[in-house]
């Protein structure tokens, strides 16, 4: 017996193409077509990008969609270079055609109420609370959204989330621009000053075990977007485990494609994820 | 005795997540009327390995996930009656610490509702499968085949997955079909090591030839051990290398983790080309 329903909420794999390419800071935006998939998104979820000569896929964050432009619904990523795969995906040209499978994984869940939220995403990983931003404003939240990076190149711009947020901070390790200092050396003041019942967090392991903890310590509720490297990103192989405290209190390691990657800070395992690297 | 023959497409063990995540990409049927082999399943849950667990090689990937899951009990209660209730063909994949623990999981395993066949993991590469019984002499993969035929009704298939290794494949597959293995998957990973030394299996595109030689050891040798090949199959040509070479289906594995619509498209073209085995009767 088919679950209708739960086939067309599902991710799809479809083959799509790069509609447009774009250098800004240290990144490569791209936009690409993939039917089907823009309107499935949720904040938090990933889509897997095939690289060609690789059989491993490549989960990139979805940044935002667009209900429709001159190529029909897309979808934007950001790409920061890392190895060969990523280094490819940053050098295809408008055209190129690739398979993209998504939206994956388990999104940022969403309070019911209008509550105060705050949000702290380092990197090409801040991507996803853009996105997350609109949908909070739309529920009447009160939104506070922390950006930062190592250095201005790394920053995503916060320029068009002012509109849905209430307060931005740009935070710089170098000081470049915005505030000097790293986000586990500040996080405390920022949960404090925010007075928020939830935070939701996206970035490096170390940054995410600083954000949960933190917000333990203010007693809020705590989401985190959790990278580990991501052989296939449908939850097929196993292969991107996730340490986790269950419900029942038990160690359990999950995947993180699946019931991932947005989990709650309290119930990851931080010392088996290796925080601090 | 006779038991249907799985195929011509099958889900790999360890490739299809544990069915629910496969689904969304199988196209209208679904896992409906389709073949899929679950991970392996122990008696006691398994959290797996240490990461990385999987990682990309020139031709394949190599793995050391470590058999990840929950145990024999929470497979029945949950992951089971959802494969059942989707139309898949369910064939649970088994590893056990010791010849009884084969038994026992195949024991239970048939009073189980819904469960179309075993698959017994006698060939696991070392280390991945650390702590499992002993079984790569031909003589032990036999004697667990025999333990877990004797527990499971003979209408329904035991398929007995061997390592592809041509220097044992042709006695281990005669020993295992005579202790009673309904049909022989020849492939699973091959012994290797990840970059960084850790041991692991290889599995993709790499490994094919090397499964393909062994199926076609064991057609030469014994004509009538019926083989199911496993290792790199990712399209309509490779398919039709082991079919070709004399073996009655396919599995899917590491190609399902590269494109998840694999099985669906394979399952679909082979429905219309003249080779189509289908699921005969074994004599
Ligand atoms: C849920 C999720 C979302 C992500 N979103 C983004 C994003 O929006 N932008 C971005 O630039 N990067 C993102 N990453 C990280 C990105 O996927 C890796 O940097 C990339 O896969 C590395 O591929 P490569 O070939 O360039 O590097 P290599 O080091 O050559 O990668 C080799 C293999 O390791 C895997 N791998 C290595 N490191 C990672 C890692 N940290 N995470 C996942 N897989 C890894 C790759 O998938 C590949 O199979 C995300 C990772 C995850 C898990
Ligand atoms: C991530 C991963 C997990 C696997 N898990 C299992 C398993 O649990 N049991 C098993 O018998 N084989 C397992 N295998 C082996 C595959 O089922 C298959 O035999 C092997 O990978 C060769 O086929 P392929 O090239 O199509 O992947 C696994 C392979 C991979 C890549």
């Amino acid at each position: 017996m088919a679950d209708e329903r739960r086939r067309v909420a599902g991710p799809v794999h479809v083959e799509g193409e790069v509609v447009a390419t774009k250098r800004v800071g240290g990144y490569r935006h791209l936009t690409l077509t993939a039917p089907g998939l823009p309107e499935r998104f949720r904040a938090g979820t990933f889509v897997a990008v095939s690289v060609a000569g690789h059989i491993a896929r490549r989960p990139l964050w979805i940044h935002r969609v667009r209900a429709s432009s001159a190529f029909g619904p897309t979808l934007d990523v950001v790409v920061q270079v890392r190895g060969s795969g990523t280094a490819w995906l940053a050098a295809q040209p408008v055209g190129t055609r690739v398979a993209v499978t998504g939206p994956l994984g388990r999104p940022f869940a969403l309070p019911k109420d209008p509550v105060a939220c705050l949000l702290v995403g380092e990197g090409y990983a801040a991507a996803p609370l853009f996105p997350l931003a609109e949908r909070l404003r739309e529920r009447g939240c009160g939104v506070s959204l922390v950006v930062s990076a190592p250095d201005e190149a790394g920053l995503l711009s916060a320029l068009e989330a002012r509109r849905s947020v209430r307060s931005v901070t740009v935070l710089t390790a170098d000081g470049s621009v915005g505030q000097r200092g790293r986000v586990p050396d500040v996080v405390d003041d920022l949960v404090a000053r925010s007075d928020a019942d939830i935070v939701y967090a996206a970035g490096p392991t170390a940054v995410l075990a600083s954000v949960a903890a933190a917000a333990e310590r203010a007693g809020s509720w705590s989401q985190v977007a959790v990278e580990v490297p991501t052989p296939c990103g449908t939850g097929l192989c196993h292969g991107c485990a996730l340490p986790v405290v269950g419900e029942d209190g038990v160690d359990r390691v999950v995947r993180g494609c699946t019931e991932g990657p947005v989990v709650r800070g309290d119930r990851v395992r931080w010392d088996a994820l290796g925080a601090g690297s | 005795m006779s038991a249907p023959l799985p195929g011509p497409v099958m889900v790999a063990a360890g490739c299809g997540g544990t069915g629910r995540e496969l689904e969304p990409f199988c196209g209208d049927d679904g896992l409906d009327g389709l073949h899929v082999v679950t991970r392996s399943i122990t008696l006691d849950a398994r959290s797996g390995g240490p990461g990385p667990r999987v990682v990309e090689v020139p031709g394949g990937l190599v793995n050391a996930v470590g058999l990840p899951n929950p145990g024999l009990e929470h497979f029945l209660a949950t992951e089971l009656p959802w494969l059942v209730r989707a139309g898949a063909r369910v064939l649970v994949s088994i590893a056990g610490a010791t010849m009884g623990e084969y038994a026992d999981l195949a024991r239970r395993l048939a009073r189980a509702p819904g469960v179309a066949g075993l698959e017994v993991n006698v060939g696991a590469p070392d280390d991945v499968g650390a702590g499992l019984y002993e079984v790569r002499e031909p003589f032990h993969s036999a004697s667990v085949i025999a333990a877990v035929r004797r527990e499971f009704a003979s209408d329904r298939p035991v398929l007995a997955k061997l390592r592809p290794d041509v220097s044992r494949i042709v006695e281990g597959a005669r020993s295992c079909h005579e202790a009673g293995a309904t049909a022989v998957v020849i492939g699973n990973a091959v012994p290797a090591a990840f970059p960084d030394g850790r041991a692991g299996g290889l599995s993709g595109p790499a490994v094919a030839p090397i499964a393909l030689r062994c199926v076609a050891e064991v057609r030469r040798a014994h004509p009538d051990v019926p083989t199911i090949g496993c290792g790199g199959v990712r399209d309509l040509a490779s398919a039709n290398a082991y079919l070709d070479a004399g073996a009655r289906a396919v599995q899917v594995g590491t190609a399902l983790l590269h494109d998840p619509t694999t099985v669906a498209r394979l399952r679909a073209t082979l429905r219309t080309t003249a080779h189509l085995p289908g699921p005969e009767e074994t004599p």
